[in-house]
């Protein structure tokens, strides 16, 4: 979908911001960029909608070389979504995102229509949309910037550090709502982040830059997680690593057997058998359980593990009722077979 | 100083004051005329000015410079040139009141557009507008409040300033005061200061309520 070949970036300063990059970013997909900041990935991103030129070689979007079209024309038919969310201060939440159709000429209500449709698409109420951007939280304010850079329903969405300036809460809340909207939107979408975290839990590739914008490893996320290109990378995706790629995994294929009775600790459950809490025999204690489905990861289970008295998890259906537990050696079993199998498939 | 006061009250309230073609209501018609069209000439040079550099980025620092001149020039001094230049015509007038206005405007709407946000900018032209969509829907609208507080300076100060037509022979309020100071008459002098400093600060009050008003939905850094 967007391919760079051989790029080069100087900028009249003489500052080489991106060096000789050749990647593909595939079409559907999320590609995050991450890297220290100066390591030219908000660069490589701006050129593909030319709000930055590059000096040498090709980038092409769905197949055509971009410096042969329009910037401007260009620009219309990719989401574009900043930082601080860059909303128009002066329109309305509804306006903001209208903002492209009505370049394209869409006309008025149609446009406003779209848009009153977005809001909900994103999570907002539609009383939102008269308010003016001050008047909203900055989640609120992303929000609405992922609205606009969908309004005229673009293949591509690009994305700089979108939500770098939320709190880690609305932060988690926004990546869940963007996963879920790219499960039904498929957007070929290319993401800057300096949150290793927030890049292996978007990205269905990553391209770590290092400064002088050199590209220098571009995979998934087991794959990068499992085999570092070298040092820096390492480095770069810090001493947790290991338990970054228990995140990836889930816990579905982990075995499980009947709850313990009769032991020093046993769970409690309601009359709907849902558990409630570990409760000790000796003195009565209680612990609390927090219990996992197997959509949930191995990380989690790995922590629920350390956490339980009995070194059990607590494993739950859809409903939240008790299917079974897994013990602390299963999940560890699982953990070091999920590092051997990521190695040998990278 | 009581006599006086009560000489100046009396004047302004009298009816005869105010009709006639020497009259106060004729004398502020001719003043307000000079004025708003001094002002409205000066917008004309001043907005394009501003709002190009501002845009572009370029020039600024000659404008600015030249606006910081055009400040510092004596108004009565280029009306005297003027006069010598042009002979007796409303010239003189018009020329030292829209030099006097212009580096207002100027200096306000450069000042109103580099305000603008330039994640705001940067995200406009992102979203695929062209320059000059950009400055008509972006940056103008964002800068509109100091671009319309440069309006307001200056008009205040050309409405301060217009007594200078009288120096050259014309109307306006400026009559009274001139006037008054050939006939040694203190009251007509301060009748005709007072009615100036009414007229622009009812001016100014007038114009930032409408600006208040326009602005009510701005965050309070725009305001």
């Amino acid at each position: 979908m967007i391919q760079f070949d051989a790029v080069h970036k100087r900028f009249p300063n003489g500052t080489t911001a991106v060096h000789d990059l050749s990647l593909h970013m595939p079409e559907g997909g999320v590609t995050v960029l991450v890297g220290s900041s100066g390591c030219g990935k908000t660069t490589t991103l701006r050129m593909i909608n030319r709000m930055v030129d590059p000096t040498s070689g090709t980038i092409e979007v769905g197949g055509k070389d971009i410096t042969r079209q329009d910037a401007a024309e260009l620009r219309r038919s990719i989401g574009y979504v900043i930082q601080q969310s860059g909303l128009f201060p002066h329109r309305t939440v509804l306006d903001n995102i209208a903002t492209v159709p009505l370049l394209l000429g869409h006309g008025r209500r149609r446009a406003r229509a779209r848009a009153a449709e977005l809001l909900e698409t994103v999570g907002l109420s539609a009383d939102s949309g008269r308010r003016y951007p001050h008047q909203l939280s900055g989640g609120q304010q992303q929000r609405v910037g992922v609205a606009r850079a969908l309004a005229a329903d673009p293949p591509v969405l690009l994305m700089d550090e979108p939500f770098g300036a939320v709190d880690p809460v609305v932060r988690t809340q926004l990546q869940d709502e963007l996963l879920r909207l790219q499960k039904e939107l498929s957007k070929t979408i290319v993401f800057v982040t300096h949150d290793i975290d927030e890049a292996v839990r978007l990205g269905d590739q990553i391209a770590v830059f290092r400064t002088g914008g050199h590209l220098v490893q571009c995979a998934s996320p087991t794959e990068l997680l499992a085999r570092p290109a070298d040092d820096f990378v390492a480095d770069f995706l810090g001493a947790e690593r290991g338990l970054k790629l228990l995140s990836l995994k889930t816990l579905a294929d982990v075995p499980q057997g009947p709850a313990p009775e009769g032991g020093a600790w046993t769970l409690v459950l309601d009359e709907a058998r849902r558990p409630l809490h570990w409760a000790s025999a000796s003195d009565g204690a209680e612990v609390p359980v927090r219990p996992l489905r197997d959509a949930d990861s191995l990380l989690s289970a790995l922590n629920e593990s350390v956490a339980a008295p009995t070194g059990l998890v607590a494993r739950v259906d859809a409903d939240g009722v008790l299917t079974g537990v897994t013990s602390r050696d299963d999940v560890h079993t699982h953990a070091g077979r999920a590092h051997t199998e990521a190695r040998v498939a990278a | 100083m009581y006599e006086l006061f009560k000489n100046l009250g009396g004047w302004l309230t009298s009816g005869a004051q105010w009709s006639g073609p020497d009259g106060i209501a004729h004398r502020l018609a001719e003043h307000l005329q000079y004025s708003l069209l001094a002002t409205l000439v000066a917008a004309v040079i001043g907005l394009p000015v501003g709002l190009l550099i501002g845009h572009t980025g370029r020039g600024a620092f000659l404008a600015i410079n030249l606006a910081s001149f055009g400040r510092a020039l004596p108004t009565v001094g280029l009306v005297v040139l003027v006069f010598l230049a042009s002979g007796l015509s409303m010239w003189p007038v018009y020329v030292a009141l829209v030099a006097l206005a212009v580096p207002s405007i100027v200096t306000n709407t450069y000042a109103g557009m580099t305000a603008v946000d330039p994640d705001v900018k940067d995200v406009a032209r992102g979203q695929g507008m062209r320059g000059h969509q950009v400055l008509f829907q972006v940056e103008l609208p964002l800068a509109l409040p100091l671009i319309m507080t440069g309006l307001r300076l200056a008009l205040i100060q050309v409405v301060a300033t217009a007594t200078i037509a009288a120096y050259v022979s014309f109307g306006g309020l400026g009559r009274y005061v001139f006037d008054g100071l050939a006939q040694r008459d203190l009251v007509q002098v301060l009748g005709g200061a007072v009615l100036v400093a009414a007229v622009a600060i009812a001016l100014d009050l007038a114009l930032s309520g409408v600006q208040r008003l326009l602005f009510r939905h701005r965050p309070a850094q725009h305001a």
